[in-house]
């Protein structure tokens, strides 16, 4: 199964990745080679066989809703690229 | 120094042999002098190190030293440590240092062992052959013009060259036993939630498992003791009790029933690599083990099952990088779009965005059902031939990869060929099995794996079974050339 040029432009724009027009034709044919060893999968009887969530089927458990963690922001801030008064900074989205 | 194991280690530090200072300088020499031929580190922590071995060594004096007090190990990049860059083999984290440390991190400080580095690894563990990793890729000291496998190859190959008795190591669809089996040394991937996975950069999460590298299955069993502990900081923990992993290394193995799969023994196995893996099996039957011959038929489709679970999983792990909390930002940003599509493009290698593209594209809008749900169903049905496995047999065996260590660049163009080197591997993943690799023997000067596979947190076992096997064999402390 082949991937058109459209559909990398769909992908690079839902996963945030620019991608080269240079490009288009090498990451076309990886995704097409990937998605064909994958599509081994559709041949497969599944009928009736539910989807594995976890190994041992464990469930999420649930806690207290109380304050485990003191707040650190300074340091977590600390490697940042761009803070500004405990604000992380990115450019101007409104004008 | 470096020939001897952990346990002995342990031996010499608390009787007074040596001290942890004179230990972490010897490795650190080491690593200083040889490191250069393998690329096997990110980065070295002397001072840290050296600091650390000194209050070891005030312990040891003091008669209260703790487990590994003193023992030099390495932690794979992949683990977060407080103050101590973490990069997971990625130009997007060169610069991240992390103020916190993973919780198999603060296990081993609790233990008293002393961090001597970070080791290098596949981009974000996406490799089988450490050639995605953003600082080069790491030689196998066995053969320098050949791949250590990964993604844990830069611990697997610091071990294999005595830069440290052992490592920790993560593995996904086969990163610690693939590049166990390729550099010649025992790793042990545990059971699905038996090791935190709190600090330690997650890829897929539903398979994601850290574990322990070492020359032996007795140090392995070191190692895990301490690792292996329940996280209330990881949600994928299982609350269970840690054995004593070293107290049943000792135990017989006589009327061990061993499962061997047909299909793990098919086409597309090196005949040189059946030979040394069936030998090594004969040595079992020796000891009084039992081989039975099985099947799991669904292996087969375990690598297209994996192929579509992991990068999909990864897609969703990995948009958190997006240069504004942490990590790589790219130049001059125009807008909020501009910065998080350049610091992606920029800040990610090849191999990683063409796995969040698959990914992305099989949990995108009309293909979830037929990629994501039926991968999952497949799933099921991979754990079943275990299950049923299992109740005919105590372990199951054979080859870890279907070949020695592949050259460099050889898999380079098709990422198919490279994802087939986890084809007896990553079934264990989807399952959340424990597998282990163990030393088996040489093909062409370069060393072969046996697969250990055991059921649900029956590690003890399975290290008894290879400790058993070291007893009785020599694969496991031959040393490349050069080494010794």
């Amino acid at each position: 199964m082949s991937i058109e040029r459209q559909e990398i432009e769909k992908l690079a724009t839902l996963s945030r990745i620019a991608i080269g027009e240079d490009t288009i034709t090498e990451v076309s044919e990886r995704l097409s080679s990937v998605l064909e060893l994958v599509d081994q999968l559709q041949a497969v009887n599944t009928e009736g066989v539910e989807a594995m969530s976890h190994p041992m089927k464990a469930t999420q458990r649930l806690r207290e809703d109380e304050i485990s963690e003191i707040n650190q922001r300074e340091a977590f801030q600390a490697v940042a690229p761009d803070t500004e008064d405990g604000l992380f900074l990115v450019p101007k989205v409104i004008e | 120094m470096h020939n001897l194991t952990i346990a002995e280690l342990v031996t010499g530090l608390q009787s007074k042999e040596f001290s942890s200072v004179e230990l972490t300088q010897h490795f650190l020499a080491r690593i200083a002098k040889l490191d250069a031929n393998y690329n096997a580190l990110i980065t070295v922590t002397a001072d840290q190190a050296l600091k650390a071995a000194a209050a070891a060594d005030e312990r040891l004096a003091a008669g209260n030293a703790p487990a590994l007090c003193g023992v030099p190990i390495l932690h794979k990049d992949i683990f977060c440590t407080n103050g101590v860059r973490t990069s997971c083999g990625s130009k997007m984290l060169d610069n991240f240092i992390p103020p916190y440390n993973a919780t198999v991190v603060e296990n081993f400080e609790q233990a008293g062992a002393v961090v001597l580095g970070k080791t290098n690894m596949d981009e974000f563990a996406m490799g089988s052959s450490n050639e995605t990793s953003f600082y080069g890729p790491v030689k196998n000291p066995w053969a320098s013009d050949s791949v250590p496998g990964g993604s844990s190859g830069g611990s697997a190959a610091a071990v294999a060259a005595r830069l440290a008795p052992g490592a920790t190591a993560t593995d996904t669809g086969g990163s610690i036993r693939q590049p166990a089996a390729l550099c010649g040394i025992t790793g042990l991937k545990p059971t699905y939630g038996r090791v935190s996975r709190w600090g330690m950069i997650a890829f897929a999460s539903s398979l994601d498992q850290g574990g322990p590298m070492a020359r032996t299955a007795e140090d392995c069993a070191l190692l895990l003791n301490c690792m292996a502990s329940y996280d209330d900081k990881d949600s994928t923990c299982i609350d269970r009790e840690v054995p004593d992993y070293s107290a049943t290394l000792g135990d017989s193995i006589k009327g061990l029933k061993i499962g061997v799969p047909s299909e793990y023994f098919s086409e597309g196995l090196d005949p040189d690599t059946e030979k040394t893996v069936r030998t090594a099996l004969a040595e079992y039957e020796a000891q009084g083990a039992e081989l039975v011959e099985i099947s799991l038929p669904n292996t087969g489709l375990s690598v297209p099952a994996y192929y579509v679970i992991a990068p999909a999983e990864a897609s969703t792990n990995l948009t958190r990088f997006d240069g504004v909390r942490y990590g790589y930002r790219c130049e001059d940003p125009k807008d909020l779009n501009d910065l998080y599509t350049r610091t992606r493009a920029e800040g990610f290698g090849d191999e990683v965005k063409h796995r969040i593209l698959i990914g992305t594209y099989c949990l995108s809008a009309g293909y979830y059902d037929a990629y994501y749900g039926k991968a999952q169903q497949v799933r099921q049905l991979i754990q079943q031939d275990f299950e049923k496995a299992f109740e005919q047999v105590d372990v199951i065996m054979g080859p870890t990869t279907p070949s020695p260590a592949f050259k460099f660049g050889s898999k380079g163009d098709d990422p198919v060929a490279m994802y087939l080197e986890d084809i007896y591997t990553v079934a264990t993943n989807l399952a959340g099995l424990p597998g282990m690799s163990v030393p088996c023997g040489m093909v062409d000067n370069k060393p072969v794996g046996l697969q250990i596979i055991g059921n649900y947190f029956d590690e003890a076992r399975m290290l008894n079974i290879a400790h058993q096997y070291q007893q009785a064999t020599k694969w496991h402390s031959l040393a490349p050339e050069g080494i010794a």
